[in-house]
């Protein structure tokens, strides 16, 4: 076999899968991650008619209901291109548990595994589809990526974020303690056990301010949601005025420190 | 007094038990260090990450293909148990198994019992029973027997007092121990239990004890264990009892070492336990030493309803090594008590329902954010985040007729699913989905600042006053 492996074709069409949350919660990210995918000479397709991947149905118990709305969503992407989204979550939903959500529906089942293999999530995609080696531009920074469960242990994506700051000469990625433990988000886990929610969050917000770092980022804007949210609540309750921990999505930190 | 296995619904309480826990600094500390410890003993036990996943591999396949021929080897392993001299008793229900216990120590007359670590015989509350019936139960595992000074039940399925501080422990056996000093030395407190328990072998009538691996081709029972407890009651004592559930079955004796292997590497981070006891027969005659009588109880208790279900089956897997525990950010917060289950963690949110029904169990599954690191470390590969949504299915939905678990739809609420079947009508429709976001971007103002159970730790979540969708048209 010859160690020669053929290019992977450089994809020049793709469409964004954006995520009900960064739709909803966090454009920017979503503006961000589509202005860096451009910047790097990537036609970018965004379907109107996208609403949710399914999965706070889904991982609540309501398979019914996540099957009628991810039904939706496997219509929406005609054209062979990648399909990218900006979450680790939401891209396990659809690469991971689509296929299994309709076994029992052999059309569907086939469009779903189709659409499975054309499911990347954004740093997966900027690492191991385009290749690309971020030039930083920006000045000396500490920052601390945390990354989420779903990517990490379901989409096996937890070193392309990592990779990509790696790259930026002059980010410090600081390591924070217990870095693989969930931040205590979970969706509906969130409100249905607030009380243990809250000290896997309280937790995991003391771990990254411990590092010093100047902001935390991650590719999953639910966990930012729950780690931005105990951060500034706790800012709030101890009368602080600027933000102890600020934080944005990963895409965003590095369309502004690769500017040129 | 009745044997009942469990005196209230776990699901009951829950929170406000995990809360005691999640208020108390100490505890969280001292979970936090325990799990830790665990943790990077078994990560030593795993450097080679390809290794390991060949050896997952291979103990899914084996506990999965003896699973597949459960009934078969069940039979198999009576036939070559009685031809070896054990007794086999099958037991249906906690009630049943403590029948036929105590039936065994009645006949003889007996007194007191010995008990080596097993889990099952928690699960049936044998200790209760046999108080009860007016015989005496004593712990001889270190750990089982600091839970049972206590007033206690195990909090962990392999380490029973992991919530307890050596101090507590003094201070309980200075208390409960007749003629003891208060002594904080680890070394001291373990030669008093050793002292005490030493005589009690010698006195005891039945040995009890649990069986991690029963061996249907040649009828052996094997039993993991690190004190050399478990080999004095199944040796000492003129009747041995070993009780156990169903799935704890393989074929054939070749399937023992990797399960062995991945037990102890991923229980303790043990490259082997210290004993290792294979028992094939009472004595026989010229030996010098052994128990007269050996007996096994098979336990089902459930563990057919998990059974009959293909993806539930998965349950049975389980070796009980409880990995799934140590790695559990839920566990690490709460604790094993707050479950108020006989397992607890991860595995004891899958496998309780079946034993207690979902009616006394429905709100557990809720209990997870799926995070995964469960299934992740799980030797035998039980996909518990995937049995955890089956589970919520089940409980949540509503009641129907031939149900696959016992209490199906017993969390049904008409009103929460009449919720998500409109979140399903609304995120089905691009129509009602853009309405609906387009009026929560502009009316976010009118989010309200508490928002329930988010609130209470976090600020409120407030939409963006423009969706992603309207800055890409805004930008054309």
């Amino acid at each position: 076999m010859s160690s020669v492996q053929p290019a992977t074709p450089h994809p020049t069409d793709i469409y964004f899968f954006a995520t009900c949350v960064v739709d909803q919660f966090f454009p920017g990210a979503g503006m961000d991650a589509i202005t860096l995918l451009e910047r790097l000479g990537i036609r970018v397709h965004f379907p109107e008619e996208q609403t949710c991947c399914g999965q706070p149905a889904y991982t609540s118990g309501f398979p019914d209901e996540a099957r009628k709305v991810a039904a939706h969503q496997l219509t929406l992407f005609p054209n062979d291109w990648p399909v990218v989204v900006p979450s680790g979550s939401c891209a396990g939903m659809m690469k991971h548990h689509y296929p299994t959500l309709f076994a029992a529906d052999p059309a569907r089942r086939a469009q779903a595994e189709a659409l499975s293999a054309r499911i990347y999530e954004l740093t997966d995609f900027l690492v191991n589809l385009l290749d690309w080696q971020p030039q930083d531009t920006g000045g000396e920074c500490t920052v601390v990526l945390h990354t989420s469960c779903s990517a990490r242990r379901e989409m096996g994506v937890h070193l392309t974020g990592r990779k990509l700051l790696g790259g930026l000469g002059k980010v410090t990625v600081a390591q924070q303690d217990h870095e693989s433990e969930c931040c205590g988000f979970g969706g509906t886990f969130s409100i249905k056990q607030p009380e243990i929610s809250g000290a896997m969050v309280e937790d995991k917000v003391k771990a990254l301010k411990a590092t010093g770092a100047e902001r935390v980022v991650s590719a999953d804007c639910g966990c930012l949601m729950n780690i931005l949210g105990h951060a500034a609540w706790k800012d709030a309750q101890e009368g602080r005025a600027q933000p102890s921990l600020p934080g944005e999505h990963i895409a965003s930190f590095l369309l502004r420190r690769t500017a040129r | 007094m009745n044997a009942q296995p469990i005196h209230f619904k776990p699901s009951e309480g829950f929170r406000d038990r995990a809360k005691a826990v999640v208020d108390n600094p100490f505890l969280r500390q001292s979970f936090r260090g325990a799990m830790d410890f665990l943790m990077s003993k078994r990560a030593g036990q795993f450097p080679d990450v390809e290794e390991l996943e060949s050896l997952r591999t291979l103990g899914e396949q084996i506990r999965q293909y003896n699973l597949g021929k459960l009934p078969e080897l069940l039979v198999r392993l009576e036939e070559n148990l009685t031809r070896n001299g054990i007794q086999v008793h099958w037991a249906e229900t906690p009630d049943e198994a403590n029948e036929i216990i105590l039936g065994i120590c009645k006949r003889v007359d007996a007194k007191l019992m010995v008990k080596g670590k097993s889990m099952v015989s928690e699960e049936i509350e044998l200790n209760h029973a046999a108080e009860a019936a007016g015989i005496g139960a004593l712990e001889s595992d270190m750990g089982e027997y600091i839970v049972q000074l206590a007033g206690e039940k195990p909090s962990h399925i392999i380490m029973p007092a992991i919530h307890k501080t050596k101090e507590e422990i003094a201070k309980l056996f200075h208390e409960k121990v007749p003629g003891v000093e208060y002594t904080d030395n680890v070394d001291a407190l373990i030669q008093i239990g050793r002292k005490v328990l030493r005589e009690k072998f010698l006195e005891a009538d039945i040995g009890l004890s649990g069986v991690n691996f029963a061996i249907a081709e040649t009828g052996t029972l094997c039993l993991v264990e690190n004190e050399g407890n478990g080999r004095m009651c199944t040796t000492t004592p003129p009747i041995h009892v070993a009780i156990t559930g169903i799935e704890k079955i393989v074929e054939q004796l070749s399937h023992v070492p990797p399960l062995l292997s991945l037990l102890t590497r991923s229980a303790t981070g043990q490259n082997i336990s210290t004993y290792f006891n294979m028992i094939s027969s009472p004595r026989k005659p010229g030996e010098k030493d052994g128990p007269e009588e050996v007996h096994l109880v098979l336990l089902d208790n459930g563990r057919s309803q998990a059974y009959a279900d293909e993806q539930l089956r998965k349950t049975l897997q389980c070796i009980r090594c409880g990995a799934c525990m140590n790695h559990c950010p839920v566990y690490t917060r709460i604790g094993g008590h707050a479950y108020g289950t006989t397992y607890p963690g991860p595995i004891g949110k899958i496998i309780s329902p079946h034993m207690l029904g979902l009616e006394a169990t429905a709100t557990m599954a809720t209990a997870s954010s799926l995070c995964g690191a469960c299934g992740e470390v799980c030797p035998v590969k039980i996909p518990i985040p995937e049995l955890l949504m089956r589970l919520r299915e089940e409980s949540f939905s509503a009641p129907h007729p031939n149900p696959a678990m016992r209490g199906q739809g017993a969390g049904y609420n008409g009103l929460v699913s009449f919720v998500w079947r409109a979140w399903a009508t609304v995120y089905r429709s691009p129509m009602l989905y853009g309405l609906a976001t387009w009026a929560g971007s502009r009316f976010s103002w009118l989010m309200p600042s508490s928002q329930g159970p988010w609130t209470t730790v976090r600020t409120p979540l407030k939409p963006a006053p423009k969706r992603l969708r309207d800055m890409l048209k805004e930008r054309g």
